[in-house]
């Protein structure tokens, strides 16, 4: 194999540990901080472990998507050295302001993990969350920005291969950027709030009755179901950006051949090796009303886009499994909800919880489709219109057996994360943590 | 000044500061380890936990830093430095992988599990190794040029240089002193008698080899890269200054003025970064690459720049703030040790 399909790999497996960790560490501080929050106002214990257990289980994925986020960003001048010396020149600040955040994210999620009860007034160490939470988000609408620039490059001029006219700010505020920084904003929430509401329904599942649980799953149930419903919104906004800066990755997605009006929308089915779509469901005018609100609207096909342009059109399989996984998480949540609401048992049941316990890692098994989705969808192109893949790449010979070392090197995390986490929560469980607690205000109550 | 040397003059800090902060980390990690193996582990642990724990993260990002920052102003160096050190680097990014994630294993998962302790020491010493080929290759020599108009890395002559090797085993003898150094200075502040005793006479045993090899690569320098052993040779007086500031600091380590003897650590290794930085003037990777044919264009310098003032207005008080709760603080300092 060559070592531009062998970078490609690498960059693919890298990315895709690292967006597991890269989720949840966006999607977490957010969740601690209402958690923490209700605990203060409500001056409930239950909502404050819930916060101080959640930040405990963050450290550990903090630090391996600290790992992967350093593994990531070197190996992108490692295996792109060609793509890192143009683009360099143009997506730097982002690049540059990224660490900035991350930089302050790390130095406040130190100082409030070690300062539980070192402030006289509760609030302040509370206050220390808010950085925390600005400085993930921030950190990911800049990373965000940079790959929505590799989508729609803008903000300079190429003139006989030299770059003039360079605006950072323009490059950055590209017309991909608002979408996708959105939607991975929105869709990092849902899918912690439904990871954390699987722990939960887990707990429930196991025939544990503490109070502690029920208040965790009802709290991330809640917000997951307000995140569902923000990611969708978004997810249709993205899909009218595609028709209009990208219509080949829309069209790939759906197997839309033909230039027409009263487009369908694809879900599922098989391609046939002369492009005829088989065994799909068809939903008529679908594409068109997501596309341009009108059922009647005219999408680009693939027929009219140059051959070689085309991105791989397995896009699609990805692009259906994150859209089915989303409506029926959306769908299950607000079932949820409205049980809740009206008191219905039927959420008590197994086989509810059951599907319960599945919806954290079937959100996460969206946002890798997602991610493949929206990557594998630009190929041949690393920057769309300017630099294909094959043209960024290192000559290396040596990339092969550094793909096995990250493989070996992941796999040796992942297993190492899922072990330590969760030894740490079953050897202390909460009834055991909530016990502790008490027993010390009652000595400081002395 | 011109926006080139503006440019590599923060690099050259945030690499600074990150030689710093990931030396005190990488010894500490060491001495935790080896102190197991010595059965003096009981007399180290609080403090260098005490230390660790809130800081961890912060030192990776130092690096992390001076790498953008390196490819924002110094574009071209994603293309020679990307494509020559791929094996290097990757093994470093291994490594480090491995010693942050063991790290947060041993300290959040389960406490004390000696395994993950020894891992953390034994990646801590090979870190700097393998980091600090950047800096050898980038000294000229080892590249060549592949058939196909490429270029790669001369493994060989890099593995039998012994220029490369005195490199090497500088970082990591420098490592251990300044560890030691500022674990002596943190468990003074501790009134840990038993840990300060300690650090003391490994902060003594890692001093001598620090300066011999120091000045052993500046003596090589003559035979392997004349133009920067001269343009050292004019800086001369730099040299004997951080040679002043090495003596200073042993000084105050036998008049037992901690804080001030690592204060001139820091200031020993901060002249001769900045002397060998100056020397080497303007070469980024000799000969291939100056700092004035690697530049950004304009526009992106300024924007850096500008995102730099304000990006250091939002981070050194957060800094400032570490250090009053967790390196400057008595109380937290010493609370394991009531």
């Amino acid at each position: 194999m060559e070592s531009v399909e062998l970078s490609r790999y690498l960059t693919m497996l890298t990315l895709s540990v690292h967006v597991i960790f890269a989720t949840v560490g966006v999607g977490v501080p957010i969740m601690i901080t209402i958690a923490h929050w209700l605990g203060l106002k409500r001056q409930d214990e239950h909502y404050l472990l819930l916060a101080k257990r959640w930040a405990r289980g963050y450290v550990i994925s903090v630090a391996v998507g600290v790992v992967t986020g350093t593994a990531i960003a070197l190996q992108l001048a490692l295996l792109w050295p060609r793509f890192m010396e143009f683009a360099g020149q143009l997506v730097a600040l982002p690049l540059f302001m990224e660490t900035f955040a991350f930089f302050f994210e790390a130095i406040f999620l130190g100082i409030y993990l070690y300062t539980w009860n070192r402030f006289k007034n509760p609030k302040h160490h509370f206050y220390l969350l808010a950085p925390v939470v600005l400085g993930s988000a921030m950190s990911a609408l800049f990373i965000t920005s940079v790959n929505a620039f590799m989508n729609v490059p803008q903000g300079f001029t190429l003139i006989g291969g030299q770059l003039t006219n360079i605006q950072p700010l323009v490059a950055m505020f590209n017309p991909a950027m608002p979408t996708k920084v959105a939607h991975v904003l929105t869709s990092a929430y849902m899918t912690t709030a439904f990871i954390l509401a699987s722990i939960a329904a887990y707990h429930l599942l196991k025939g544990n009755r503490h109070e502690y649980h029920r208040k965790a799953l009802a709290l991330t149930m809640k917000i997951a179901l307000i995140f569902s419903i923000a990611t969708a919104l978004v997810g249709d906004l993205s899909g009218k950006y595609l028709a209009e800066y990208q219509p080949e990755k829309l069209a790939a997605a759906e197997w839309h051949f033909e230039t027409e009006g009263e487009a369908p929308l694809v879900l599922y089915g098989v391609l046939t090796e002369k492009n005829e779509v088989k065994y799909a469901f068809k939903i008529p005018y679908a594409l068109s009303i997501l596309v341009h609100s009108n059922p009647f609207g005219v999408v680009t096909g693939l027929n009219d886009i140059p051959k070689e342009y085309h991105p791989p059109y397995e896009i699609h399989y990805f692009f259906d499994i994150m859209v089915t996984i989303g409506i029926w998480l959306t769908f299950l949540s607000l079932v949820y909800f409205i049980a809740l609401w009206r008191n219905w048992s039927f959420i008590k049941t197994k086989i509810f919880r059951i599907l319960l316990v599945t919806s954290g890692p079937l959100a996460m098994i969206a946002i890798e489709a997602g991610w493949w989705f929206t990557e594998v969808g630009r190929q041949p192109w690393i920057m769309r219109g300017f630099m294909q893949t094959a043209e960024g790449a290192t000559d290396s010979p040596h990339v092969g057996i550094m793909f096995v070392a990250f493989a070996v090197l992941y796999l040796i995390l992942l297993i190492g994360t899922a072990v330590v986490l969760t030894r740490m929560f079953k050897k202390n469980p909460v009834e055991l943590e909530l016990e502790k607690d008490s027993i010390e205000q009652r000595s400081v109550a002395k | 000044m011109t926006l080139e040397v503006i440019g590599i003059s923060v690099l050259w800090l945030f690499l600074f500061g990150y030689v710093i902060v990931a030396s005190i980390d990488f010894g500490a990690g060491f001495f935790n380890a080896s102190t197991i193996v010595t059965r003096k582990h009981h007399i180290v642990n609080s403090v260098i936990q005490r230390y660790l724990s809130p800081v961890w993260e912060i030192t990776n990002v130092f690096l992390v830093f001076f790498f953008v920052g390196m490819i924002g102003f110094f574009p071209k160096t994603a293309y020679y430095f990307g494509t020559v050190l791929l094996v290097p680097i990757s093994i470093s990014i291994i490594l480090l992988a491995l010693r942050g994630s063991y790290y947060a294993f041993g300290t959040y998962g389960t406490k004390g599990h000696v395994g993950y302790t020894l891992m953390y020491g034994v990646t801590g010493v090979l870190i700097p190794a393998s980091l600090s080929t950047a800096l050898i290759v980038s000294q000229g020599g080892f590249i060549r040029e592949t058939p196909t108009g490429g270029i790669e890395l001369d493994f060989l002559s890099l593995f039998t240089s012994p220029f490369a090797w005195s490199i090497v085993a500088l970082s990591l003898v420098s490592v251990l002193f300044i560890s030691a150094s500022f674990l002596a200075y943190y468990s003074s502040v501790a009134e840990d008698i038993e840990a300060l005793n300690l650090f003391r006479r490994y902060t003594w045993i890692w001093s001598f080899p620090t300066i011999v090899t120091a000045m052993g690569i500046i003596i090589e320098m003559k035979w392997h890269n004349p133009t920067h052993y001269e343009g050292m040779l004019s800086l001369w007086w730099l040299f004997a200054l951080s040679l002043v500031c090495f003596i200073a600091s042993l000084w105050l380590l036998k008049k037992r003025h901690y804080g001030r003897s690592f204060i001139f650590v820091v200031l020993q290794f901060a002249i001769a970064f900045y002397a060998y930085g100056v020397s080497r003037y303007p070469y980024l990777l000799y000969p291939n690459l100056t700092i004035y044919d690697g530049f950004t264009n304009e526009t992106m310098a300024y924007a850096l720049i500008t995102a730099f003032v304000f990006g250091f207005m939002l981070l050194i008080p957060s800094l400032y703030l570490v250090f009053k709760l967790f390196i400057m603080n008595k109380p937290y300092i010493q609370k394991r040790n009531s």
